[in-house]
């Protein structure tokens, strides 16, 4: 591998960066005008949003179901167990649901809107579509960006209602909760804020999966092993940049509602 | 671009005039990070004139070709298409020059998500034509390749032939003013050039439409010079008497800069040494 002197090294990250940042705005402002692409939104919706349904029910649920046991554990030792119901619709609402259903739809589908519109640069027909007189920003990227913005946010819903009922299952089946208490606990442990804190998350969370998984897809080279590791990039980078824009999401709402 | 100027591009383009030249390149020059690969760039072609790009590979070719449909920009120089500079002309202008324009590429690059019927139709569905007129329009396009038995296909399902008329089938469904062909015949055997070659001929000698037509096989680049499409049998024949097509001529590139620009005559007439081995 050759090396590259630290000044070259800064302007290639700086211009990623500007390309990165002139693709997001592209691609968000292109909805704005015209040509819209409203059949291509559709059917990102339905890959992205109903085709992630199962993977998220399921990591929900059972996400649900050890944050009710491993959270009995602690609780059991002061006497609280009752507030397994608080501590799951708390954690699932405001941190677990939003993250995991980012990181999970990160993994299926900035993976695949990489390795899609890599294949796509690699084999001209980005240059074909350009030449036929089609942006391709705003024919592939825009309606990949609405379609996840969209659907992530009724994913997240899915998943926080799947873990809430993945605990309700193990606190009753398991440890012998009353089901009347346990829903009646979630419910008045969640305030307002933790509501719009955990439904905020997931539009910052889609917005990156999108413009990472097709900026890296858009700047692929070099054949089919270029597809192989902007693929690799677009899933590492977008699931970093959740993780990340979590905490500051977090500390925002925790700054703007106090809780 | 202000509303004045653009209608004027739009009249401009939908009747390109035949005494003005369809494609400049005026001194132009592209690097790739620090390595040349166009240097001082200049020729002319004439409205129905067929320009073939000769080069060995790796000589700027396919990029001419690029800067053409304005897929690339120069780092010095212009380029006027249709007597408008596209060097300086925003994307969103570029994509009505486009329409304009067809592009047949070096690997096809079909969409491979689409059937042919799609691929073809892909300009008319952008530009809202009704679906039956596509279908019309797709058809028609489609037997002047002599592929509408494959409509219905997809592009993994055609050999590299088919693609490639495919592909040219989706450049001239617009009918446009100017035809970009990247290496129409790289990589077929030779009874398959021949074909793609007979249709190069025909879309010139029938439509007159002006070509930029790039290739490594000599033999293709003289049988299109010194061959002509007759209508009647349908099949290309020899122009009488050894003559050449006149609007057929050549541009040799290498290494970034041109070595030959002129006729067919001009160019077997040549004196130049790396020429002549070249075409030994």
């Amino acid at each position: 591998m050759p090396f590259v002197s630290p000044e070259d090294y800064a302007k290639q990250t700086v211009t990623a960066v500007q390309e990165y940042a002139i693709l997001s705005w592209q691609a968000l402002a292109s909805i704005f005008s015209r040509p819209r692409y409203w059949a291509d939104i559709f059917t990102q919706m339905d890959m992205i949003g109903v085709g992630s349904t199962a993977i998220i029910v399921l990591t929900g649920f059972f996400t649900g179901c050890v944050l009710a046991l491993q959270s009995a554990t602690s609780l059991r030792q002061f006497g609280s167990v009752s507030l397994t119901g608080n501590l799951v619709a708390l954690s699932m609402v405001k941190e677990l649901g939003p993250v995991l259903t980012g990181l999970m739809v990160s993994g299926r589908n900035a993976s695949g809107m990489a390795s899609e519109i890599g294949s796509m640069k690699v084999t001209e027909q980005l240059d074909a579509m350009r030449a036929l007189g089609t942006d391709p920003v705003r024919k592939l990227v825009t309606p990949r960006l609405y379609a996840t913005m969209f659907m992530l946010f009724f994913l997240t819903i899915l998943s926080d209602a799947f873990g809430i009922a993945g605990g309700a299952l193990v606190s009753i089946l398991i440890m012998g909760l009353n089901p009347s208490s346990y829903f009646s606990n979630s419910y008045r442990a969640l305030e307002y804020a933790d509501v719009v804190q955990g439904l905020t998350k997931p539009l910052f969370s889609a917005f990156i999966i999108a413009t990472v998984g097709c900026y890296f897809g858009m700047t692929t080279k070099g054949g089919t092993q270029g597809v192989g590791k902007s693929t690799t990039q677009a899933v590492v980078v977008s699931s970093v940049f959740i993780i990340i824009v979590d905490l500051l999401v977090t500390r925002a709402m925790i700054g703007i509602f106090g809780r | 671009m202000p509303p004045d100027i653009q209608s004027g591009l739009a009249s401009t383009l939908s009747a390109p005039q035949d005494s003005q030249p369809v494609v400049v390149f005026d001194d132009v020059s592209i690097r790739f990070d620090v390595k040349p690969v166009l240097q001082n760039i200049s020729f002319t072609v004439q409205h129905g004139e067929t320009r073939i790009i000769l080069g060995p590979a790796g000589g700027g070719k396919s990029v001419l070709m690029k800067l053409t449909n304005g897929l690339l920009k120069p780092d010095s120089g212009k380029i006027y298409i249709f007597g408008q500079e596209i060097t300086a002309m925003p994307e969103r202008d570029l994509y009505k020059l486009r329409a304009h324009i067809g592009m047949v590429f070096q690997e096809s690059a079909l969409f491979d998500s689409l059937s042919v019927e799609d691929n073809v139709a892909y300009r008319l569905h952008e530009e809202g034509v009704s679906e039956e007129e596509a279908h019309t329009r797709v058809v028609e396009a489609l037997k002047f390749v002599e592929l509408e038995q494959a409509i219905h296909k997809f592009p993994s399902e055609l050999s590299g032939g088919m693609r490639r008329r495919v592909s040219i089938a989706r450049a001239i469904i617009s009918r446009p003013d100017l035809i970009l062909y990247d290496s129409p015949t790289g990589g077929l055997d030779p009874i398959t050039s021949t074909t793609i070659i007979e249709l190069v001929m025909k879309q010139r000698d029938v439509s007159h439409t002006t070509s930029l037509l790039i290739t490594h096989r000599l033999q293709d680049a003289f049988t299109l010079a010194m061959n002509r499409f007759n209508p009647e049998t349908g099949k290309m024949e020899p122009i009488p008497n050894k003559g050449v097509d006149e609007s057929t001529k050549f541009l040799v590139l290498n290494e970034g800069r041109i070595v030959f620009d002129g006729t067919t005559h001009e160019l077997v007439t040549s004196t130049d040494p790396w020429l002549r081995e070249y075409l030994a």
